[in-house]
């Protein structure tokens, strides 16, 4: 079947012949490979996604269930080269040690910043509770967060 | 594969009718899947988009929750927050956030883990689940809907489509506890569930206590309301810890052996008639009841 959506603003299409996820057929069949794949079993957080307006683990999401709904992957957070201010917070307080875990962080901060723009350390934690670093990098992540949500009081 | 979505209740009964199986969130369904528990079905249909199933109403006589409801809508609905707090404790401990956006009641219901978290919480609170099929509609006990661990009475062409709530009397309480090793993405390692109605002089007038993980499916302790009428809280309480303890039956495995989750059962219960005391009362503590009183990895 093909299953056609909402990619990061522009609609995008696939051929989906298996029960794949959305993060294998964003990967392998779109070529946007800013998810990363990790667990697939929901419990890192390395693919999340946002999907018509809630952050989700794109692994557990079965790749034909998106026909029609809005993705957005952090593919979709810059613009024309500008970083967005979740991004530009991580970037400023060297919080990317290997990197692999950065794309869900930021896509679940975008989340978060999107309904509550200055958000208390522990909501900041509860918000990334799904989300694991396995460079143990969180102190200068949180920081950068804090950093952003004081900026917006 | 087959995948279908269904664009109406009735398209997603005829689908169960032939033969599809159901996915909701799919964050049991998908997850099982790729740990190799059980395949993918052959033939799938989303209920995802089912918004009649999505709401939280208040009825003649209580209230009634979708299916689809998610974690995310339960842990900060009013109604459900206010008077139903034990299964606003359980969701809010749920996975993470992503978790509880996709993952919904009705899935967490059916999947029938023993150690679900909203088990507990419903069956306390007296909980009925509404099975519907394309032949017609039935309401079951949940102490008859799970019958082993993943296992419900429902037929395959039946669906859940809500889960009613009695009304809650006054001056009543609840609250869900369960032990764990950390404050995320964890599983129960043993949980408790208790509703407790207070009166005037601040004895038990009744209740109930519920608990998860420490049988083939959410047991409830038989006699706790006995066990607590006519007693103060901490009295009742420490009643209830030796009931829960007495009729756990738990397994041991990686994350606890079965005399500890014995043991820690019953403390679990304990904590959970006195919060539900306290709820009764009128003191506010905040949602999920681990945070509030501490239970758990600290921060
Ligand atoms: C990382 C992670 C953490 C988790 N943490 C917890 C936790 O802390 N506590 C907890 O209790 N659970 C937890 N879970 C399990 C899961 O998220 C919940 O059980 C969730 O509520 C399942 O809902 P779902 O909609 O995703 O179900 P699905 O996976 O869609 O379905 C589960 C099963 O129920 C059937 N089903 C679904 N809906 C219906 C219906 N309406 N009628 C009939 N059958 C139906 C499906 O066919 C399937 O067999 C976790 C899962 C993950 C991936
Ligand atoms: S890859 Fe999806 S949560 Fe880990
Ligand atoms: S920076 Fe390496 S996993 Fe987080």
């Amino acid at each position: 079947m093909i299953v056609s959506f909402s990619l990061n603003g522009s609609p995008a299409s696939g051929r989906v012949e298996r029960p794949i996820s959305l993060l294998d057929f964003l990967r392998d069949e779109l070529k946007a490979i800013g998810s990363k794949s990790a667990c697939d079993q929901g419990e890192c957080g390395s693919c999340s996604v946002i999907l018509d307006g809630v952050v989700v683990c794109s692994c557990l999401v079965m790749a034909a269930d998106v026909e029609g709904s809005t993705v957005t992957t952090v593919e979709g957070l810059e613009s024309e080269g500008t970083l967005s201010a979740v991004q530009q917070a991580m970037h400023e307080a060297g919080a990317v040690q290997c990197g692999f875990c950065t794309p869900g962080i930021v896509v679940a901060a975008t989340d978060l910043f999107s309904h509550n723009s200055s958000p208390t350390t522990r909501e900041i934690k509860e918000a990334l509770a799904g989300n694991i670093c396995r460079c143990t990098g969180y102190g200068a992540i949180i920081r950068a967060f804090e950093t952003l949500a004081g900026e917006s009081t | 594969m087959s995948f279908a979505i269904a664009g109406s209740l009735d398209e997603a009964l005829a689908a169960l009718a032939v033969g599809a199986r159901p996915i909701a969130g799919g964050t049991d369904l998908v997850v099982g899947a790729r740990q190799g528990k059980a395949p993918l079905p052959a033939s799938l249909v989303a209920i995802d988009r089912l918004d009649e199933l999505a709401h939280i109403e208040s009825r003649d006589r209580g209230i009634r929750i979708g299916a689809m409801v998610t974690h995310s809508q339960l842990m900060i609905d009013q109604m459900i927050v206010s008077g139903y707090t034990a299964l606003a404790d359980a969701a809010a401990l749920v996975g993470s956030p992503s978790t509880r956006n996709i993952g919904t009641l009705g899935g967490n219901v059916m999947n029938a883990s023993p150690a679900m978290d909203t088990g507990a919480p419903l069956m306390v609170l007296g909980a009925v689940a509404q099975l519907r099929s394309a032949r017609g509609s039935r309401t079951v006990e949940l102490s008859d809907l799970w019958t082993g661990p993943g296992q419900t009475s429902a037929e395959t062409e039946e669906l859940c489509v809500a889960i009613d709530l009695p009304p809650r009397p006054a001056r009543s309480g609840s609250a869900y506890v369960r032990l764990e090793y950390r404050r995320a993405m964890e599983i129960a390692i043993v949980g408790a569930a208790a509703s407790v109605t207070l009166a005037d002089d601040g004895t038990i007038l009744g209740g109930a206590v519920a608990l998860s993980a420490v049988a083939p499916t959410i047991i409830e302790v038989d006699d706790a309301g006995a066990l607590m009428t006519g007693h103060l809280p901490d009295a009742a309480a420490a009643a209830v810890a030796t009931a829960a303890s007495d009729v756990a039956r738990p397994i041991s495995d990686l994350r606890a052996s079965d005399t500890y989750r014995r043991h820690t059962v019953g403390v679990m219960a304990a904590r959970a008639v006195d919060a539900a005391a306290r709820r009764a009362a009128g003191e506010e503590i905040g949602v999920p009841v681990n945070r509030a009183i501490g239970v758990g990895a600290s921060r």
